[in-house]
């Protein structure tokens, strides 16, 4: 494969891709996750929910 | 004891943000003075035109823009992953280590040393200098995103994370140099010919997409939202038009050779890539602004609103302009002119210094302690004063430049020229006696925030606060 090839399918891949990034952001499946991800600045204590353990010693929900 | 974010850097960064737009302002004005008063370059060799010129732009850009950018990206990443800055000793390196990169270029620039590439003028040393506070800062900022407490990576990071990854892939590609010796200031390109002036606008158009566009879009989509209290208006487009402006932005730079060396083909396809920008810039514009929609109101009152929408106004305005001026038949008109200059300014003035401006009142009270700036009305006056200024600067350099275009081509009936150049000189003298008019009215914009920022600053009840780390409610 000589560098022009390379270059053509690189470029289709990146366009199929971006084509790809489109469809997934329309899907109705993103909308509702999307629109709680929108007030993340705004909703600070909301967030954060990666934190399994409880660093202060607090019982969570238990 | 609770966690607390490292504002300390985003303290640093946003006073220095004020004083070095001061200073780059200040030399703006004073070169908008020498084209009308030439005079006033006083015959000294480090106070010319040519020598002056790149300390402004670099000094707006990379002094003004880039402590803006520190400032917020360090404060966002913070505030939307949760989490401490990673590295903290390398933090305070980005901050020492760029101004010194400033301090440099204000001594090298006058003193004649320029590599002569545009927005890339410092010699290989200071190169190197950038490349290691560059990288320092990609450190800080991915090391904080991997850390973050919070699953997603919220889209300013996006913005702000491809701002860092793309700049320092143009910087190392376009200043790639080889010095004449290893004591001296002076070197010479990697590339010759017309594929050094590709590479040289491979990298000014992506310094343009992703310094001036990117990191700045990041700011947007923290600050609108915060200062409207609105979540952005719509997420995936936010998403959508990331990745359109990653994809096409890197094919632009060749409008910036229209009829030249460059083949054919090359210009006509930047031509095309540029008018296809038209849409990802216009996503966000539309995304930025309708953040507004149910807030309206607010305009009304908040000038730091005020700021940051008709900040979003210009740059839809200038990402307009853009890819009509980079329109071959167009640019025929447009290019070598002053419309150049005040399409730039568009986009400088109204759109980056703007949005950086209206973010840093929102930002600055929130480091020392407080809700509001010392005066809001200074705001205010301060919002009038950069609009004044813009719009007089903008629509006398459109002027000036369509007429320049139009004398230059203008041709008699047999064929030779209507108009000498010196003709077409002393026809633009108003405008850039106006001009320089309004770039004087906006910087003098900037010392009532210096003031204000000032007085905030030490106000009796102000102190330079770190804010608590949210806990996890559940």
């Amino acid at each position: 494969m000589n560098t022009v090839v390379f270059h053509i399918l690189w470029t289709v891949t990146l366009f199929i891709l971006f084509i790809a990034i489109i469809f997934w952001a329309w899907s109705g499946k993103r909308k509702a996750e999307f629109d709680e991800l929108a007030h993340l600045p705004l909703d600070e204590e909301k967030f954060a929910p990666r934190v399994e353990k409880n660093t202060s010693g607090r019982k969570d929900n238990a | 004891m609770q966690e607390t974010y490292n504002y300390k850097v985003v303290r640093q960064f946003s006073i220095m943000t004020v004083v070095w737009g001061i200073v780059g302002m200040l030399v703006g004005v004073i070169i908008a003075s020498q084209l009308a008063w030439p005079a006033l370059n006083f015959d000294v060799p480090w106070l010319t035109f040519s020598r002056l010129r790149p300390l402004h732009t670099n000094a707006v850009i990379f002094a003004f823009g880039g402590s803006a950018l520190f400032a917020t990206s360090y404060y966002i990443v913070q505030r939307t992953c949760h989490a401490k800055l990673f590295a903290p000793a390398l933090a305070a390196f980005t901050f020492w280590g760029w101004q010194l990169v400033i301090v440099l270029a204000a001594v090298t620039l006058p003193l004649g040393y320029t590599t002569s590439k545009e927005y890339a003028e410092l010699e290989w040393p200071i190169d190197i200098l950038i490349t290691l506070v560059w990288v320092s800062y990609a450190i800080v900022f991915f090391g904080t995103i991997v850390k973050r407490k919070v699953k997603h990576i919220y889209v300013a990071n996006w913005f702000l994370g491809s701002f860092i990854l793309t700049v320092a892939v143009l910087h190392l590609g376009n200043s790639a140099a080889l010095p004449v010796s290893l004591m001296g200031m002076k070197s010479y390109s990697a590339y010759a010919g017309v594929q050094d002036a590709m590479v040289q606008w491979w990298y000014g158009h992506n310094a343009v997409g992703f310094f001036l566009t990117a990191g700045f879009l990041g700011m947007m989509y923290y600050f609108m939202p915060k200062a409207a209290g609105r979540p952005v208006y719509s997420y995936r487009l936010s998403v959508v038009h990331f990745w359109a402006l990653a994809f096409t932005y890197i094919w632009a730079g060749p409008h910036h050779l229209m009829y030249t060396a460059l083949p054919d083909w090359t210009q006509s396809l930047g031509m095309v890539m540029s008018l296809i920008l038209l849409a990802p810039s216009w996503g966000g514009m539309i995304n930025g602004i309708m953040t507004l929609s149910g807030a309206w109101d607010k305009l009304r009152t908040d000038p730091i609103l005020k700021f940051l929408v008709v900040a979003i106004s210009f740059y839809g305005m200038s990402t307009f302009e853009g890819p009509m001026m980079a329109i071959k038949t167009v640019n025929a008109l447009s290019h070598y002119t002053d419309w150049t200059i005040g399409h730039v300014h568009a986009g400088a003035l109204g759109w980056v210094a703007m949005i950086s401006i209206g973010s840093m009142y929102f930002l600055i009270p929130r480091l020392f302690g407080k809700t509001e700036m010392y005066s809001v009305r200074l705001i205010e006056t301060h919002f009038w004063m950069s609009t004044l200024g813009v719009v007089l600067y903008i629509a006398s350099m459109w002027i000036s430049g369509v007429m320049q275009g139009l004398m230059w081509r203008a041709t008699n009936s047999d064929g030779t020229l209507t108009y000498s150049f010196i003709e077409s000189v002393a026809a633009m003298h108003p405008f850039y006696v106006t001009r320089t008019i309004g770039g004087l009215i906006f910087l003098s914009g900037m010392f009532l925030m210096a003031y204000n920022v000032w007085k905030t600053a030490t106000a009796a009840d102000a102190r330079a606060v770190d804010a608590i780390i949210p806990e996890p409610a559940h």
